[in-house]
């Protein structure tokens, strides 16, 4: 009963970049901290785009072959094609965040460095993007796929 | 002497306070020790503006609530707190665990 427990951690594996799925591991590893749970989130793929400087703030959402759009604004497929849909969506969308009072990628991201969550770029994932570590915003470390492995002995992984 | 303070008080299973209306800056100060912080003048900043949203909304507030409104910024804030801002602002606070996600 009263066995001293290990402090917990938590690493979060961020492999999507569309606006609806960035949002997920970034809330989830900012409860995390607030918590005071140590926190690793490891980038990779089109998740790269989260802390890729050029990118983050322009995340879209993809409305073709999304069937998890919310009712109110749900946009049938033959609709999606249609040029602008999916710059409508995104627009809804960060309007709805806003309301929530949850920040930009760019600034949510900020926050987490902040907050002490340790931030890795896929290294393989950004060889295939040619993306440098400067491309990475401030605070983001290289990491291999097998060092992250290191890092993550002992922790909670989710995989996004 | 700190679990003076304390021992009249009741708590939930987490640790926080069940009446927060018997709180006070003593009781703060001894809430802090248990955590083993020792409380700043940096604190008692975040720790009135806690009280203070209590009194306005019956909640405690976001992080970023106190971010926003305070010149505390996110670095900080959790230097003052190291086992989590989150829990234990609100907790020296004598509030209940906030519900925001952010």
């Amino acid at each position: 009963m009263a066995e001293q427990k290990a402090p917990r951690k938590l690493c979060l594996i961020a492999s999507k970049g569309s606006l609806d799925m960035a949002y997920p591991p970034m809330i989830l590893a900012n409860a995390a901290r607030m918590g005071g749970i140590e926190t690793h989130i490891f980038f990779t793929f089109w998740g790269l785009d989260i802390i890729t400087k050029k990118k983050q703030n322009g995340l879209n959402v993809a409305v073709v072959g999304n069937p998890n759009m919310h009712p109110w604004f749900h946009i049938p497929t033959i609709i999606g094609v249609i040029p602008f849909m999916s710059a409508a969506a995104t627009w809804m969308m960060n309007r709805e965040i806003a309301k929530l009072d949850f920040p930009p990628v760019g600034e949510f991201m900020e926050m987490l460095v902040d907050a002490g969550a340790h931030v890795y770029g896929c290294k393989m994932s950004m060889d295939m993007m040619k993306l440098k570590k400067e491309d990475l915003i401030d605070g983001a470390e290289v990491l291999g796929a097998m060092e992250f492995m290191d890092i993550a002995e002992g922790a909670q992984i989710i995989f996004v | 002497m700190a679990d003076d303070v304390l021992s009249k008080l009741k708590f939930d299973a987490d640790g926080y306070m069940e009446d927060s209306s018997a709180w006070n800056e003593k009781v703060a100060e001894a809430l802090a020790a248990k955590e083993g912080i020792k409380l700043t003048d940096r604190h008692w900043v975040v720790i009135k503006y806690c009280r203070d949203t209590f009194a306005k909304t019956g909640d405690a507030p976001s992080l970023r609530n106190i971010t926003k409104n305070t010149d505390v910024q996110t670095k900080e804030l959790y230097e003052l707190f190291p086992g989590g801002p989150g829990k234990l602002a609100a907790k020296v606070s004598g509030l209940k665990k906030p519900t925001g996600c952010i």
